[in-house]
């Protein structure tokens, strides 16, 4: 026992030495790669890996080679400031996370007293999931961009759908009792009730995060109340379990829902036997058919057998190179004046912009249902069989939210 | 309709309606409460009936689903109880036994069918329990309860990491046998699935024959009598080591039980004994240790103690209205908006703590812990 | 796990005791003075710090653990809440100009977490065993619930920010750079060091020793045990919640990760591996336990496993932490008969190497087949390289393993043998254990 301590602390040097190599454009990753939540952030890593392949085949960036740093966080926020920190110490100057948004508060918040105390070592923090809306509203950040559209953005552009959708009528809302779930039911009401004034809320409902194991008496109560839809920004097993608990009960209404892509959650909606019935939103899908898509999901697939999750973190990597050339530089502070206002024609089609108020990217959003594929829809997902069918496209322009960014520049 | 309004794009088709289902809105909803502007007598009359009906629907649908739910907590925690009990240790690894029934469970079904798993997987982990309690918990045994507990706390992380080697880190597609998958009965529109009612069924069989087991055969009495009196129980030629033994893998076995039945009807996940977390300590010391129907009746309690609060929508500020329009967000306005619904699932950990303050040897127990 | 080290130092040569007893303490300040001189970057340095800190903590947790005997799986509740008070002392102090300095403020986080344990610990303590246990669970899960759903205090997901550089000076010293923030983590750590260690002196510290292993005859002296378990939560919730501070003020935010039952999990691993007997064990532990947790997850991705076995290691052939092990030696030490032990050791560290090197090369190769993200098949390990998909790779796995297992047990037989021989002469030359 002893012995197997010694020759490890022999055999390691105590967290790296300064590495500062010229010739690479270093990426840290910092998201889970161990434990629970390594699911979804292995398959993160992924995405960035194939894209630096595939921006490296190209040449690079400004003829630099791009590498990604993979570091574990554990999902905690504390171990990824850590992580950042030995990132930084090992020349990374460009930090990417999405699993999150305490890890994203905490990363932004270290980002930019970092830049504030060490001028002229920059640090950029790309945040391609985390999205708390704060990030972009009272806690913005210069040194913080995100790709992702936040939870309030996906709320008008869903309840924009809403507007249009005459069947909808009464409305039942569930989700995770912290401040995203909070969020989702907030921004609910307020914007239902400004654009669709005739919809009854007829539930707010609030559980505990990860707590629930039998959802059952919730679906009563959605059921009781006698609503159409649903509305919940719940995920990971939270998701699975009201979506069978509902299919048990033989409750019938229409799930709007944000992470139902998520990990598990079309092999969930598949056991539920929910054809057509979950819808999510969406930045993009590759059963949409535009062709960019269609072969960056076929270049991933076959290299990992895994969905393309996060078309953001294309939009993200691709946005970085045109951002460096642009800016003629790879140096952080020059990239991040080149990236606000960037417009950029993201890969699911349509014109995206990186918002210079509050550095949140605004792009075109979309509502699928996920169940049987038609002849159209040739991707599916988890090996369920079922795909992703593309039911609206809400555009660019019908996502802008204003903020309450005051953004400090340097 | 998606297209009528510019920047919105309807992109399929749809005949029927905006998202392609015949009948928005839940089938069979009958309540159909009139609304005018005059209240006259009968309308009121039935609306009292009508509301009466309502709180009696509640009533029995909170009731039955929190039975349900509560012998599912059985199911999981019976093993941990025969442990915990019989052996005083604080199992912190049975959740993990749980998953590794599920994912035994959910292979063996694939290769030869569900019915077959639920005979095999509680074997396979009886005899990794067995295993476990041979070479590692027995070694342990003599450094005391806290030794015996940490090292079930190493085993689940062990034992997570293997189940992730082995099955990977996202959901399997664990189902329920198409022999149970149908609803069975139908109580107020809501359908009640077999296998809930399966669930319920193995729960009960499986607290009578422990119930049985323990009080009514020589092997029970054996075991109790090894607990008590180890040395005794030795000099009359009985293998204590092997009692230990035995007992641990019928614990884990039980596990395995509850994770082969309960896999399907959630999620069949590398994390799922974490997420588990410590419900069933709950369960086990709220019922009282070394009683078994203190942990079913903690597990009834529990469940429906969930249930029905679920049901309740009351906060403080329903009760006494909202706070004076000059507060802010602040910790008082946090607390006073939590509705009972919005902390159901804490609940139980909260009446773990009362029962201790109160009642320290639970409900049943008949030695303090 | 019955005495406490110093405590028990032999009667005959005082002198030399208390050389060695300072001699120990001004090792430690020397020892924080010379680490960031030769290790300066910032990672080495907030290693460091979270070292320093995690010290305190799980010193704080073997108050109850080791010390009185109270078996806690929430003691993240009150450096947690330590933290979170601190937090938001900061920005009141910040934003209202008050003359307080930055090193003050762990002293408010750990007021924070006295008066929480004050509070929640009346009732606890009553009991000890399972029933503290199960309540501090009970507690912990509660309080972890609460910082969700109560988002005002604890800032919801995002959790609460604060700049530590923003109060008030003190000698111009902003707190700004990491190396500021290590010695003050350093001099509080040291304060909290004596203070612990100085608790574990008085007659309190020996009555929470007599309420561990005997509460009747306490009661029979006259003390009440539940009042003794009481004071001792209050020391341990107080100290808990100056590391708490401590963390706040290094990571500069607050949020729910700081009361969840991980942060709880990490105290008690700390001290049960570095040793719950001894007043150095924790220290100990909670070092190697911060260094294994920041090291562990970067060389593989299946750390949590290897976390695991290194810990069932230490409870199945360590109870006594590695402090209790080293302790083992001293009678040997003190005989003069250290030396046949320590060629025991020699002869079986190799085949234990290589069963281990078989073992985790066995790991790692099932790991790249199932859950590796890098398709390359060939792995770096011990610096060879080696064909992952190759059977003869599985073949070395197997074969190391079985091999240095054969040959482990014999030569640990050995040294269990060489150890009892020691003993006996050390013990007839009147060195006792």
């Amino acid at each position: 026992m002893r012995k197997l301590i010694a020759t490890l602390l022999l055999a390691l040097p105590l967290a790296g030495g300064v590495a500062r190599a010229e010739d690479t454009v270093k990426i840290g990753y910092i998201d889970p790669l161990s434990g629970g939540g390594a699911s979804v952030g292995e398959i993160g890593l992924k995405h960035f890996q194939l894209l630096a392949d595939q921006q490296n085949a190209k040449g690079g960036i400004l003829g630099k080679k791009v590498e990604i740093v993979p570091l574990d966080n554990k999902t905690n926020p504390q171990e990824s400031l850590i992580q950042a920190q030995k990132a930084i110490d090992a020349g990374v100057r460009y930090l990417t996370q999405g699993n999150g948004s305490a890890v994203g508060a905490a990363l932004s918040d270290f980002v930019t007293k970092y830049n504030e105390r060490n001028p002229g070592h920059e640090v950029l923090y790309f945040n391609y999931a985390a999205v708390d809306p704060v990030l972009t509203n009272d806690k913005c950040s210069f040194w913080h961009f995100r790709w992702d559209a936040n939870s309030d953005i996906k709320m008008e552009a869903l309840t924009n759908y809403i507007k249009t959708a005459p069947g909808v009528k009464k409305i039942y809302l569930i989700n995770q009792d912290y401040s995203f779930g909070e969020s989702v039911r907030t921004q609910a009401r307020k914007m239902l009730a400004a654009k669709r004034p005739d919809i009854q809320i007829v539930g707010d409902e609030l559980h505990p995060l990860l707590k629930v194991t039998d959802f059952a008496p919730y679906i009563a109560k959605i059921k009781a109340s006698g609503a159409d839809s649903v509305i919940t920004g719940n995920w990971g097993q939270d998701f699975a379990l009201l979506l069978k608990a509902a299919a048990d009960a033989g409750l019938k209404v229409n799930w709007y829902t944000y992470y139902a892509g998520g990990t598990g959650g079309p092999t969930a909606i598949k056991q539920a036997n929910l054809d057509h019935q979950v819808f999510a939103i969406t930045e993009g899908s590759p059963n949409l058919g535009t062709p960019a898509a269609v072969e960056f999901e076929k270049a991933f697939r076959a290299k990992f057998d895994v969905t393309v999750f996060y078309p953001r973190a294309v939009n993200e990597m691709r946005m970085l190179a045109l951002a460096a050339e642009k800016a003629k530089s790879v140096e952080p502070l020059k990239v991040a004046e080149a990236l606000e206002g960037m417009q950029y024609e993201v890969l699911d089609g349509g014109t995206g912009v990186m918002r210079k108020d509050d550095h949140q990217f605004f792009q075109p959003m979309y509502i699928a249902s996920f169940g049987e594929r038609s002849e159209k829809e040739p991707f599916d997902e988890e090996k369920t069989g079922w795909g992703w069918r593309p039911v609206a496209k809400i555009d660019t322009a019908q996502t802008m939210l204003p903020t309450t960014c005051k953004m400090e520049r340097p | 309709m998606p297209g009528l309004v510019p920047g919105i794009h309807a992109l399929i088709d749809n005949k029927q309606d905006v998202d392609g289902r015949d009948k928005p809105g839940h089938d069979g909803d009958q309540s159909k409460l009139r609304t005018g502007p005059i209240l006259d007598r009968r309308i009121a009359a039935d609306l009292r009936q009508w509301q009466g009906a309502r709180v009696l629907e509640l009533i029995f649908t909170s009731t039955l689903n929190g039975v349900l739910f509560g012998m599912l907590l059985f199911l999981m925690a019976s093993g941990l109880t025969v442990i915990f009990s019989m052996l005083g240790v604080l199992n912190f690894a049975h959740a993990s036994f749980y998953m590794l029934g599920a994912f035994f469970g959910y292979q063996v079904s694939r290769w030869i069918g569900f019915w077959p798993a639920l005979v095999i997987a509680p074997l396979a982990a009886r005899v990794l329990g067995a295993g476990v309690e041979r070479y590692g918990l027995r070694n342990v045994h003599r450094n005391g309860h806290v030794a015996e507990l940490l090292f079930t706390f190493g085993l689940a992380f062990v034992i997570e990491e293997t189940v992730q080697m082995i099955w990977g880190k996202a959901p399997v597609d664990y189902r329920v046998p198409q022999l149970l998958d149908f609803p069975a009965f139908s109580v107020f529109s809501t359908n009640y699935p077999a296998y809930k009612v399966f669930m319920l069924a193995v729960a009960v069989a499986i607290f009578a024959a422990l119930l049985i087991g323990i009080k009514r055969t020589r092997i029970g009495m054996i075991v109790q009598a090894a607990l008590t009196h180890p040395h005794m129980v030795g000099h009359l030629g009985h293998n204590v080591g092997r009692i230990f033994m035995l007992v641990f893998g019928l614990g884990t076995a039980l596990a395995a039980v509850a994770g082969v039945i309960a896999g399907p009807a959630l999620v069949t996940q590398s994390n799922m004994a974490a997420l588990l977390g410590p419900i069933l300590f709950v369960v086990v010391v709220v019922g009282g240790l070394g009683s078994l129907p203190g942990a079913f009746i903690a597990s009834l309690l529990i469940g429906l103690l969930q249930t029905f609060a679920v049901a309740i929508n009351v906060s403080l500020a329903s009760l006494f209205g909202p706070l004076a329009a000059g507060h802010g967000p602040s910790l008082l306005t946090d607390v006073w908006n939590v509705s009972v619904a919005q902390i159901a699932p804490v609940l139980p950990y909260l009446l773990l703590v009362l029962i201790l303050i109160f009642r320290p040897m639970g409900l049943l127990g008949t030695r303090e812990t | 796990m019955s005495s406490t080290p110093f405590a028990l130092a032999a009667a005959p040569s005082r002198r030399r005791d208390a050389l060695q007893f300072y001699g120990a303490w001004l090792a430690v300040i020397a020892v924080m003075l010379i680490l960031p001189r030769a290790f300066s970057s910032g990672g080495a340095l907030t290693t460091f710090s979270l070292m320093g800190i995690s010290v305190i903590f799980a010193l704080s947790y073997n108050i109850l653990l080791g010390q009185t005997g109270m078996l806690s799986f929430g003691h993240a509740v009150y450096y947690g809440l330590g933290g979170f008070l601190a937090v938001h002392a900061m920005n009141a102090i910040g934003a209202a100009k008050w003359p307080v300095p930055l090193p003050v403020v762990p002293l408010i986080g750990g007021l924070a977490g006295l008066v929480f344990a004050l509070i929640l610990g009346w009732v606890s303590t009553r009991r000890s065993g399972t029933a503290f246990a199960m309540i501090s669970l009970g507690v912990a899960e509660l309080v972890a619930s609460s910082a969700l759903i109560l988002r005002s205090f604890f800032g919801g997901e995002a959790g609460v920010t604060a700049n530590r550089t923003k109060l008030f000076k003190l000698f111009g010293l902003s707190f700004g750079p990491q190396i500021q923030i290590y010695y003050l983590v350093a001099a509080w750590t040291l304060i909290a060091l004596i203070a612990m260690y100085a608790l574990t002196r008085t007659p309190f510290g020996r009555m929470c020793n007599a309420v561990r292993d005997n509460p009747e005859r306490v009661q029979f002296v006259g003390y009440d045990p539940h009042i003794v378990r009481y004071i001792a939560f209050a020391f341990a919730g107080l100290f808990a919640g100056i590391a708490g501070a401590l963390s706040a003020i290094n990571f500069e935010i607050a949020n729910s990760a700081y009361l969840g039952t991980q942060q709880s999990g990490v105290a008690l691993f700390a001290a049960y591996i570095g040793g719950i007997g001894v007043f150095i064990g924790p220290v100990i532990g909670a070092i190697l336990v911060t260094y294994l947790s920041l090291v562990l997850s970067d060389l593989s991705s299946v750390w949590q496993l290897y976390f695991g076995l290194i810990f069932i290691a230490v409870v199945a052939f360590a109870p006594g932490g590695i402090a209790g092990l080293l302790l083992r030696h001293r009678p040997l030490l003190r005989a003069g008969q250290m030396w046949p032990v320590l060629r025991a050791y020699v002869v079986a560290a190799p085949p234990t190497a290589v069963m281990l090197a078989g073992l985790v090369l066995g790991i790692e190769i099932v790991v790249r087949h199932t859950v590796g993200t890098s398709d390359d098949p060939v792995m770096h390990l011990f610096g060879y390289s080696l064909d992952t998909g190759s059977p003869l790779s599985w073949a070395i796995a197997a074969l190391l393993t079985l091999v240095g297992f054969t040959l482990a047990r014999l030569t640990w037989k050995h040294v269990a043998r060489a150890f009892d021989d020691a003993m006996t002469v050390a013990r007839a030359k009147g060195y006792l254990a």
